[in-house]
């Protein structure tokens, strides 16, 4: 089973065996408690729940700190779902660890993206913006909402708005290392959401295909 | 320490020589060529030495054949094997770009003899 969640840490580069120097991102991954497995005779699907972080004392709710204590394990402070590539999960009250992750994985990393507040069209949805000068007197405004003809402005139209926080994937991205001495994950590239934040870390869902697979590697 | 130093620190060499920018160096590094695998070495000046930790590259420059060559090598990467120095140099700046508007004798550099 290749499932884990994560701390995300920061980023560095290192020096990968063969000399290359790739960025990665360092996520403090696991180890996380299995706290429930849902099968599809009971919930009508399956699903593996990990848990991850201590936490404090009396830091969680008591119907979360009853399901702990129901099963003999210390308190982790979050609880996630995973529904996919989840053969093979230990049972419940297991343990999972980086071993899951052997360097070249391809994972898919689920975060939380950072907030950029209310953000304009340029930020939110890279629009080109106007011109500066010249007596451009459009400067970072949306301009254009759409044709007029129709009389009404389309469903969806990009706008300016609330940006970021929003559950965010980036998928197969490779795995640089998987350091158990540490409980490290190192993944090339940059992975969503502040330092601190929770990252949720499966096999990738669409592996790239195997030409693609050499020339993303180098 | 945290384990971005950690992982950082890990990967630094130790034995990387005391040199700066005007003095003449030697990098010797592994190139892959026709498959195989060998050790080249490169001497000329350095220009500058930027970056800091793992991330730290010097830029040497030489005249080869009589066209200036500039080549930047990571100080700490496995691909560089060793790094000798040749010649102290006496220079006023850390980045010694005017180096490539100068040709011949005007882009010499002053010799640091060994103080005794």
């Amino acid at each position: 089973m290749k499932n884990i969640i994560g701390r995300k840490v920061g980023m560095t580069s290192v020096f990968t065996a063969d000399g290359r120097y790739v960025p990665v991102t360092v996520i403090e991954a696991g180890p996380c408690v299995v706290l429930q497995r849902k099968t599809v005779a009971t919930d009508g699907y399956e699903s593996v729940s990990l848990a991850f972080a201590d936490a404090r004392k009396n830091g969680l709710t008591k119907p979360l700190a009853g399901r702990y204590k129901k099963l003999g394990l210390t308190e982790k402070k979050h609880v996630r779902e995973f529904r996919r590539a989840i053969d093979g999960a230990p049972e419940v009250g297991g343990t999972v660890d980086v071993t899951a992750f052997v360097e070249g994985d391809r994972v898919d990393v689920v975060g939380v993206s950072k907030g950029h507040g209310f953000a304009g069209g340029i930020k939110r949805h890279n629009f080109h913006g106007g011109g500066r000068t010249h007596g451009s007197m459009i400067h970072r405004q949306p301009a254009s909402n759409g044709d007029t003809n129709s009389g009404h402005t389309h469903r969806g139209s990009r706008r300016p708005g609330h940006y970021g926080v929003d559950r965010t994937t980036h998928q197969n991205l490779e795995v640089v290392r998987a350091d158990a001495e540490r409980n490290v994950l190192l993944v090339r590239g940059p992975v969503p959401g502040a330092k601190n934040g929770l990252v949720m870390i499966s096999a990738a869902v669409r592996p790239p295909k195997s030409r693609a697979a050499a020339q993303g590697g180098k | 320490m945290n384990v971005i130093d950690l992982l950082e620190q890990e990967q630094l060499k130790a034995d990387v020589p005391d040199f700066r920018p005007g003095d003449t160096v030697k990098v010797y590094s592994k190139v892959v060529e026709g498959g195989k695998e060998r050790t080249q070495m490169f001497e000329g000046v350095v220009i500058v030495r930027k970056g800091g930790a793992i991330g730290e590259t010097i830029t040497v420059r030489r005249i080869s054949h009589g066209v200036g060559v500039e080549k930047s090598f990571l100080v700490h990467s496995p691909r560089v094997e060793k790094i000798e120095v040749s010649k102290r140099g006496i220079v006023r700046r850390a980045r010694l770009y005017y180096l490539s508007d100068k040709i011949g004798k005007a882009a010499r550099i002053k010799e640091k003899k060994a103080v005794r």
